[in-house]
């Protein structure tokens, strides 16, 4: 598949003084790999596709929210979603799991293709039912059921009409381990979700999405309302999950777009503006609109 | 002298707070009065209830039919038609209430005719409960020929609710964060199974109250069951219904003539001979007994589901 970005690359704009900053923010983590360097850019070029975004354009009735997008999403690699408030970034991640079908007069237009089996998720043909149960998703706020904390990560399963205690059990404490929350919960499966702190329960949203094994995990704003430890936390987690599946992440916050993603897309006012790997987004965008947002011109 | 200024400023910052208040505590006392105004009311009434009935608050009050003797004359009667038609009441409303409104919150499309049936619920609330009566008296009794009996005025109170269900249970729907319902969405679920599994199950509190609520209204209504031809006199019991033999359960009582409380209170009222006075009030004191009680179950069933559930 061609790496070429659908936005047009060109020559680097000079003097970038933003620079230096976003690799400092970087190199005050070195526990996590992200002060490693990140891929090599050729191994992430080359990573295969798992979906593309072809003219996708949105609307809900007549307000126009997106408007002809395109991007490519690499299989496990962490695609970051940033720009300023209200520039659709969450509508846009919302249209890979058809969350739009909820509100009325939601009008897609154009073709999200996933792959490897070439599946248009916005057709009006495809089930948002499928889509759903092969694309995860972890909000913004922590939003666990109030049920118990096995029951919240069984609850997909269920859908899915597992019902061998021993099978949910199983897959429930692979999910709960893969969201680094196993050792804190193992004693308290039956307890309510809410009795968990917001870093806990976000992490439980996790487990509950990753719990079916999706093929994408969708993350809108995973941190926003969390402390700076349970954030790192998520931060961490997300590059882990990378190893197993396609992670796209909406995020305001832009060294965590620069911490854990491969790719990044810059997006302003429904429009995408720049589509890149993350390292040369943050060094050298080629879009000015691009520089000035990362720089903290303004956003 | 520019702190002079301030000190002068800062006084006439205080005074203001001083004065603002004031008044926030006249309206603390104002209401408070009003409230204590209104409880003294109830309280005066049950307690004047309780005081002229007390000579017939016994045990064999409840165990004795009517009967043209004062002492003698007991609820029996009353108290077993009123839980019959409860049960039927509470058989009706709950499943259509909570149907309809979970088609109304979840499932219909907002389009003009989803507002005017919206509409439609709410005045429906505020029709005189007459009207059911004469509704009924028509429907039930004549067309569906149910007669005078236990199923016409289960049917008919529950007709009297279902508007307070309805509202009730939509308004404990609504309560459910949409972050809830899009957790479940997000993992595959249908509307069927977001409403089965999670909407439904987090707003039975809601749903428990408006139903109790709305139970403890039809319990004191008299005038649609007068509607209808309740009996102020009967001295027999509906069939019981369960039986001794297969299969065990029996539907019979649902065509029986009834009576219920606030009809036998009406008839005493009505009699000349003062010592009925008393039974009316002892019955009536009965009835707002279990008003209360019904309303106490609510509250606490409320508190319950509260404590279990906060987002």
């Amino acid at each position: 598949m061609s790496d070429a970005p659908p936005i047009g690359t060109t020559s680097p704009p000079p003097g970038l003084e933003g620079v230096p900053k976003h690799s400092a923010a970087q190199t005050q983590r070195p526990r996590t790999r992200l002060a490693e360097p990140r891929r090599p850019s050729a191994a992430a070029a080359s990573a295969a596709l798992k979906a593309r975004v072809e003219k996708l354009s949105f609307s809900y009735g007549r307000v126009q929210a997106l408007k002809d997008i395109n991007v490519d999403i690499r299989e496990k690699c962490v695609t970051a979603l940033i720009g300023p408030s209200g520039c659709g970034k969450s509508t846009f991640l919302r249209c890979f799991n058809r969350m739009h079908d909820l509100t009325p007069n939601s009008v897609y237009q154009g073709r999200i293709l996933l792959y490897p089996d070439n599946l248009d998720l916005i057709a009006r043909k495809v089930d948002p039912i499928e889509v759903r149960m092969r694309i995860g998703m972890v909000f913004q706020k922590p939003n666990p059921f109030p049920k118990s904390i096995l029951d919240n990560v069984a609850y997909g399963l269920r859908v899915r009409g597992v019902r061998s205690r021993a099978r949910i059990e199983e897959e429930v404490e692979n999910a709960l381990r893969s969201a680094g929350l196993w050792d804190e919960v193992k004693d308290r499966l039956g307890q309510s979700g809410l009795s968990l702190s917001g870093g806990q329960q976000q992490r439980l949203c996790i487990a509950r999405a990753l719990a079916t094994n999706p093929e994408i995990l969708l993350f809108d704003e995973p941190t926003s309302a969390l402390d700076p430890i349970a954030t790192a936390r998520i931060e961490e987690l997300m590059t882990e999950l990378r190893e197993r599946l396609t992670v796209i992440v909406v995020t305001h916050n832009m060294q965590q777009a620069a911490r854990v993603s491969e790719y990044t897309a810059f997006m302003y006012l429904g429009e995408l503006v720049e589509f890149d790997e993350t390292s040369k987004i943050f060094t050298n965008p080629s879009q000015k609109a691009t520089e000035d947002y990362i720089t903290g011109r303004y956003g | 002298m520019i702190a002079g200024e301030q000190t002068l400023e800062l006084g006439r910052l205080r005074t203001d707070i001083n004065r603002r208040k004031i008044r926030d505590q006249i309206f603390v006392i104002v209401g408070l009065m009003i409230l204590f105004a209104a409880l003294l009311v109830l309280v005066l009434l049950f307690v004047d209830l309780v005081r002229d009935g007390a000579s017939r608050l016994n045990l064999n009050f409840f165990t004795s039919f009517p009967s043209r003797n004062a002492e003698r004359a007991g609820i029996l009667s009353a108290w077993v038609g009123t839980s019959l038609i409860m049960i039927v009441t509470a058989a009706i409303a709950v499943p259509v209430g909570v149907a309809s409104a979970i088609y109304l919150e979840e499932y219909a499309p907002r389009n003009v005719l989803t507002s005017i049936i919206e509409i439609n619920v709410t005045n429906l609330a505020g029709v005189p409960s007459i009207i059911y009566g004469l509704l009924a008296l028509g429907l039930f009794v004549y067309q569906f020929q149910l007669g005078q009996s236990i199923a016409s005025a289960g049917l008919t109170l529950a007709l009297l609710i279902l508007p307070i269900v309805i509202v009730a249970t939509r308004e404990s729907l609504r309560a459910v964060p949409r972050a809830i319902r899009e957790a479940a969405y997000a993992l595959g679920a249908t509307r069927w199974e977001v409403t089965k599994d999670h909407v439904l199950p987090y707003s039975v509190g809601g749903i428990l109250t408006g139903t109790i609520i709305g139970l403890s209204r039809a319990i004191g209504e008299t005038a649609p069951l007068i509607t209808i031809g309740a009996l102020s006199f009967i001295a027999f019991l509906p069939q019981p219904p369960i039986t001794g033999e297969f299969p065990f359960v029996s539907f019979g009582w649902l065509s029986d003539s009834f009576t219920a409380m606030p009809i036998q209170m009406f008839n005493w009222v009505s009699r000349p001979d003062p010592a009925f006075q008393h039974n009316a009030a002892a019955a009536g004191a009965i009835l707002l007994g279990m008003t209360l009680l019904m309303n106490g179950v609510a509250i606490y069933v409320r508190y319950r589901f509260r404590k279990r559930i906060n987002w």
